[in-house]
């Protein structure tokens, strides 16, 4: 299985290759994206192989000047490769629907080389070839988001994604030099004899949690993501979000699960815990905020990865505080619901890339009432974002339903300070569940209900084929994962054994469980019963009630009738997306992501009206644009000061930094 | 003594209703309610003093409980509410700090008075040790209350919640000796503070019970 | 024969309820009035209301879709669903291992999505306003649940609702702090929830300060008695899941003959009328809080929870 991976990544590698001509070909194009969405559908059938296989090893007959590329496959990349292999499939399908004609070489080359490269991450057995398959795709991924010059916007955020990718990449290397320590020797099966421990798995976990964490989205980190995300073409905002996140996430549980050796101490997982519930918390908050349709969707990305952090980081405190079932039932958590937001998440960046195709818009408030006209995009997404809002039975709740019971029984962890913070941690998942919610609401509803607010969406048109069929392989998945999540699990049971230390308890068929005595989730059951409610109901009214409804004109509340001018009504008659998001800008905004509101009334016998400013601005992004550089400057002009010393000034310091050292040396002597 | 059996819990149930009451009375905004929860929390600690009284077998708390429910209880709260009459502030509200910020700083100082007493208790009874890290909580709250308010009545409030908690953590520590003397001396002193001095003296001096307009009078700029 | 009494327990439990949740409002309503000094409606007046507009067509503005039309019996549905799974007289029922607390709260949800949907469908202001605010009330009411949830589940060892209430009853948990605050957050989210005084005022139609009635506003007919039903069948839920476990006091164990049913009855008749009591007093002594209030409101009841489990922490560490 492994060979024929491995085979998949040179073909995809060589596609990329081969897309300089075929992009002077009519139909090379659509020949591109069709074999890259073939390739995903393979990855993922070769991740459920590699997980009821065994695992594999593979050294490669090339490599670095030191030795072959080792690429090696087991439970852990095998479960990863299902979230990258759907999530690269459909946003495939959906680019050959959307490609007609001659495409740039520029945009077509970069695409099989990012796919290529995850997979490469997923697949390596030593750090060269990790960082270089981590490499290729933060590269790859950047070269598709630079791609649009013209825009301003385009180019700050191609240019912000940049460095942080550079630091991503910087950090990791640095990780696995300190990781393999005087040895030099980075081969994974090298790294596992000689676990770090103490402050060098301290200092390895923060690199990691830089370096890896920078690109899955962890907060303070995270600020490029709702930049880069949007700015790339649909399918590559797709797979970025759905899949990209996701190696990130797998290179974190690679590191602190395998490499770093089984015996961790338990407050290691309280950095991943933090940072996540942080991370989910300001990811939903932006995503109730923001009024562009695909940059909502990267920070509802953001908040999901957090949820993602906040189980792994479960997983290896109980693995630590030895409760390996409680470990498996984290560990599942973060698994499944990595596969879960990649597939709906997924969907719900096609959707918007569609609307955006259709109604030629992605922001919020130039769309409205696309239900009527593009309803099979409509109902697509209403799965999706309720998936999103985690409602009962779509997938999203399974994944949040087993990370919230892992959260409850975190007490067990006998630290009482630990306890306290996961108690903290717990209410952030909630809250971010509960603000997730609120945004998908506000999107669906802004987005496909209500009345067109622009003629473009009056006159939206959506399309058919391939990239309908792309919305509608990732929906059916979402409610097949959300009714069975307990045979998926079932599948990541080796992965699970990787993470917790022992085997994990089977799920079963119907239903998913937080361990013994404690309670069961039955999602098929739940769902009949809902739909034998909404049956129920339905009898009951068609009894008595007569049938059909009675149409008239929508009432305006009060507000003046639009002129004719207007033909689909005052476009401020209908709640806009800042409107909308005024309630959680003062609950939460304010303090969280320093939220203003300014009214500017005019003097009396003025007559220009009065303004209402609204906005936000992420903490994170204000101190990278902001004081960072400022400091740099600072710097620059304190070092310039010092050509200006004088002799004696210049003796003097060097004599400081002498007794400094002298000093630093008694004190390293002393202990 | 452990839960299940009704001498500890009551006392467990107690510590905890007096902590509640501080959270009211961060939570409040408007004076009366203020001095209406104080009033409350004044009770609940006669009502744990009387417990800790007829559960630890020492006559002497009674005392406690009846000058707690006395002066707490009615006295103190009957003057504040005369002088919010007299000063005509019914319907004052403010703080300095958010409701909100105020109440995760006061959840905050919980977490980290548990974290403070449970190590530095270590062999002590077991309620003794849970009473202590609800009294601190409270002393540490009643602080909190006293930097957030702005008008001076709740600050008063303030300190005198603060004192509760000083009595809390007396009375529900079995065998301390001087606690009846100790809560009344406390008294003596929170009343001859209550006694009007305070508030009637801004109130003359500068026409508000506002003090941040004392700050302009200490001849230093801020 | 176990088997079948939990069946015929479950199916009259959700007789029971269906039949009882218009009585409940109508008993609320009429106490609340016989407080303020008035005469009142008779307690089945809610009851006349939902039959009477069943029978009338509903109106739907010319550019509402199918939300409009699926929304109210999903919402209906989702509520059914939820009470179905909230003991009532007799703890067993055949649904009880679908009892999760957190399901409970996921199909609460699911209504509440369903009719913010619903609010926003034809794109009218106030439509979009009572959404938006309902789903960020939620946003802090939710917290506020599962930090109450944390407790019991500390407590209980599980988030089985049934579960839950049959350790509190037949554990001897003792009078704990704990339980008090996270009583304390369950309460302000059942006010929340229910939109009642001082969240919401269930019997107005004042705009500015209105979140519930706002998204129902431009609902008719049958349409509308779903989503009046929907909401009288929340407010028996809260109070029934209050009840469970916090006064499971009465109700007949699992597995138990019909013969004891009967005194799981009358337990339940007299904890839901009690709190029905409670719940007037409350309201007609208090005054509805602005809206921008609400979130503190609902931030400190999360808080409490929170402070709650963390009192838990510290006697189960000791204990």
């Amino acid at each position: 299985m492994l060979t024929a991976l491995a085979l998949l990544v040179g073909l995809l590698a060589a596609l990329g290759a081969a897309a300089v001509p075929l992009a002077r070909a009519a139909n090379g194009g659509r020949l591109l994206h069709g074999a890259t969405a073939l390739a995903g559908f393979l990855l993922a059938a070769g991740g459920v192989v590699g997980l009821l296989g065994g695992p594999a090893t593979l050294d490669l007959p090339f490599g670095p000047p030191w030795g072959p590329m080792r690429l090696a496959l087991d439970a852990l990349s095998s479960w990863f490769l299902l979230p990258v292999g759907l999530s690269v499939g459909c946003a495939g399908l959906f680019a050959l629907g959307g490609a007609y004609g001659p495409v740039p070489a520029r945009d077509l080359l970069p695409w099989p080389i990012f796919v290529a490269g995850m997979v490469l991450t997923l697949l390596a057995a030593d750090g060269f070839t990790l960082l270089l398959g981590f490499e290729a795709m933060s590269l790859a991924s950047w070269a598709l988001v630079a791609r649009d010059g013209a825009g301003a916007e385009n180019q700050r955020a191609a240019r912000i994604y940049l460095g942080f990718a550079g630091l991503g990449g910087l950090c990791l290397m640095l990780g696995f030099g300190l990781l393999a320590g005087g040895a030099g020797d980075v081969a994974f099966a090298a790294l596992r004899d000689d676990p770090p421990e103490g402050a060098r798995a301290a200092a390895v976990l923060a690199l990691l949690l830089a370096g890896a964490g920078s690109k899955a989205g962890l907060a303070p980190l995270h600020v490029w993501l709702p930049l880069a995300h949007p700015a790339a073409p649909t399918h590559v905002s797709a797979a970025m979000s759905g899949a990209m996140t996701k190696v990130a996430l797998y290179v974190i549980a690679r590191f602190i699960f395998d490499l770093m050796g089984p015996a961790q101490p338990f407050w290691m997982g309280t950095p991943l815990i933090a940072l996540g519930a942080a991370t989910a918390v300001i990811g939903a908050l932006r995503a109730a905020l923001e009024e562009d349709s695909k940059v909502l969707l990267a920070c509802s990305t953001i908040e999901n990865v957090g949820l993602i952090a906040v189980g792994l980081g479960l997983a290896l405190a109980f693995r630590g505080a030895d409760l390996p079932a409680l470990a498996a039932l984290a560990g599942g958590a973060a698994l499944l619901h990595a596969l879960n937001h990649a597939v709906f998440k997924t969907l719900l960046f096609l959707v918007a890339g569609e609307v955006l195709h259709g109604a030629l818009s992605r922001r919020l408030d130039r769309l409205g009432g696309l239900i009527h006209r593009m309803p099979v995009t409509a109902w697509a997404a209403l799965i999706g974002a309720a998936a999103a809002a985690s409602l009962p039975p779509l997938s999203g709740f399974a994944s949040e339903w087993l990370l919230l019971q892992a959260l409850l029984t975190a007490w067990r962890v006998g630290d009482i300070a630990f306890q306290m913070g996961v108690a903290a941690a717990t209410t952030l998942a909630a809250l971010a569940a509960a603000l997730a919610a609120a945004a998908m609401v506000r999107f669906w509803g802004l987005v496909f209900l209500g009345r067109p607010r622009t003629p473009r969406a009056a006159g939206a048109e959506e399309s058919t084929g391939a990239a309908r069929i792309a919305l509608l392989v990732p929906a059916g998945l979402t409610l097949l994962l959300g009714l069975f999540p307990g045979p998926v699990l079932d599948l990541a049971e080796p992965a699970l054994r990787l993470v917790s230390g022992t085997a994990a308890p089977r799920a079963g068929w119907f239903a998913i469980g937080a361990g013994d005595g404690g309670a069961r989730y039955w999602p098929v059951p739940v769902a009949l019963l809902v739909a034998a409610a909404v049956g129920l109901a339905v009898w009951l009214v068609r009894r008595r009630a007569p049938a059909g409804v009675q149409r008239g004109p929508a009432w305006d509340c009060g507000f003046i009738a639009a002129p004719p001018h207007f033909p689909f009504g005052d476009p401020a008659g209908q709640p806009s997306a800042a409107g909308f998001a005024q309630p959680l800008r003062r609950m939460l905004g304010q303090g969280l992501l320093a939220a203003h509101e300014t009214v500017t009334m005019p003097g009396p016998g003025e007559t220009r009206a009065a303004v209402l400013r609204s906005g936000f601005a992420d903490p994170a992004l204000e101190t990278l644009e902001g004081p960072l550089p400022r400091w740099r400057e600072a710097a620059a002009a304190r070092a310039e000061r010092l050509r200006a010393l004088s002799i004696r000034q210049c003796l003097g310091l060097t004599f400081g930094a002498v007794v400094l050292m002298l000093a630093l040396l008694a004190w390293i002597g002393a202990r | 003594m452990r839960f299940g059996q009704l001498s500890y819990d009551l006392s467990h149930l107690l510590g905890g209703a007096v902590l509640l009451l501080s959270f009211v009375l961060l939570y409040q905004r408007r004076i009366g309610a203020v001095i209406n929860a104080f009033a409350t929390q004044g009770t609940l600690l006669a009502m744990a003093a009387a417990w800790a009284a007829y559960a630890q077998g020492t006559p002497g708390l009674y005392l406690t409980a009846l000058l707690a429910l006395a002066v707490k209880g009615v006295l103190i709260p009957l003057a504040l509410h005369r002088l919010v009459r007299e000063l005509n502030l019914h319907r004052t509200v403010e703080t300095a700090l958010g409701v909100g910020p105020s109440m995760i700083a006061g959840v905050a100082l919980v977490g980290l008075c548990i974290l403070v007493t449970l190590p530095a208790t270590e062999g002590a009874r077991l309620l003794s040790r849970e009473t202590l890290a609800l009294a601190m909580s409270v002393v540490l709250l009643g602080m909190l209350m006293m930097i957030t308010r702005r008008n001076a009545i709740s600050q008063v409030v303030g300190l005198l919640s603060l004192e509760n908690g000083l009595i809390l953590a007396a009375v529900g520590v079995a065998g301390m000796p001087l606690v009846v003397e100790l809560s009344t001396a406390a008294l003596v002193l929170m009343i001859a503070l209550v006694a009007g001095v305070f508030a009637f003296q801004i109130r003359e001096r500068f026409d508000t019970l506002d003090t941040g307009s004392l700050e302009e009078h200490r001849g230093e700029q801020r | 024969m176990a088997a079948v009494w939990s069946v015929l327990s479950q199916l009259l439990h959700v007789a029971l309820a269906l039949a009882a949740a218009p009585l409940l409002t109508g008993v609320v309503r009429w106490l609340k009035a016989r407080m303020m000094g008035r005469r009142g409606p008779h307690p089945l007046q809610p009851l006349r209301d939902i039959l009477k507009l069943l029978r009338k067509r509903p109106v739907l503005a010319e550019n509402a879709s199918a939300v409009s039309l699926a929304a109210p019996y999903l919402a209906a549905g989702a509520a059914v669903a939820a009470i179905a799974l909230v003991p009532s007289f007799a703890r067993g029922m055949a649904l009880a291992p679908l009892s999760d607390l957190i399901l409970i709260a996921g199909l609460l949800a699911l209504g509440r999505v369903a009719m913010a949907l619903a609010g926003m469908d034809v794109g009218s202001p106030f439509g979009g306003l009572g959404a938006s605010r309902e789903m960020s009330f939620a946003a802090l009411a939710e917290p506020a649940l599962v930090m109450a949830v944390l407790t019991l589940a500390i407590l209980a060892g599980t988030t089985n609702l049934d579960a839950i209430g049959g350790s509190f009853r037949d554990g001897g948990l003792g009078l704990r702090v704990s339980l008090g605050l996270a009583l304390v957050a369950l309460l302000a989210v059942a006010i929340a929830e229910n939109a009642r005084i001082p969240v919401d005022n269930p019997s107005t139609h004042l705009e500015l300060t209105m979140v519930h009635e706002a998204m129902i506003l431009e609902s008719s007919g049958r349409h509308l008695a779903l989503w009046e039903y929907a909401a009288q069948l929340r407010l028996l839920l809260w109070l029934g899941l209050l009840a469970t476990v916090f006064l499971p006091l009465g109700q007949a164990p699992a597995g138990s003959a019909p013969h004891l049913w009967i005194v799981g009855l009358g337990a339940w008749a007299v904890k839901i009328g009690g709190l029905a009591l409670g719940l007037a007093a409350f309201e007609s002594a208090i005054a509805k809080m602005r809206v921008f209030r609400v979130p503190e409101f609902l931030g400190a009841a999360l808080l409490l929870g929170l402070l709650g489990a963390v009192l838990l922490f510290v006697s189960t560490g000791l204990a």
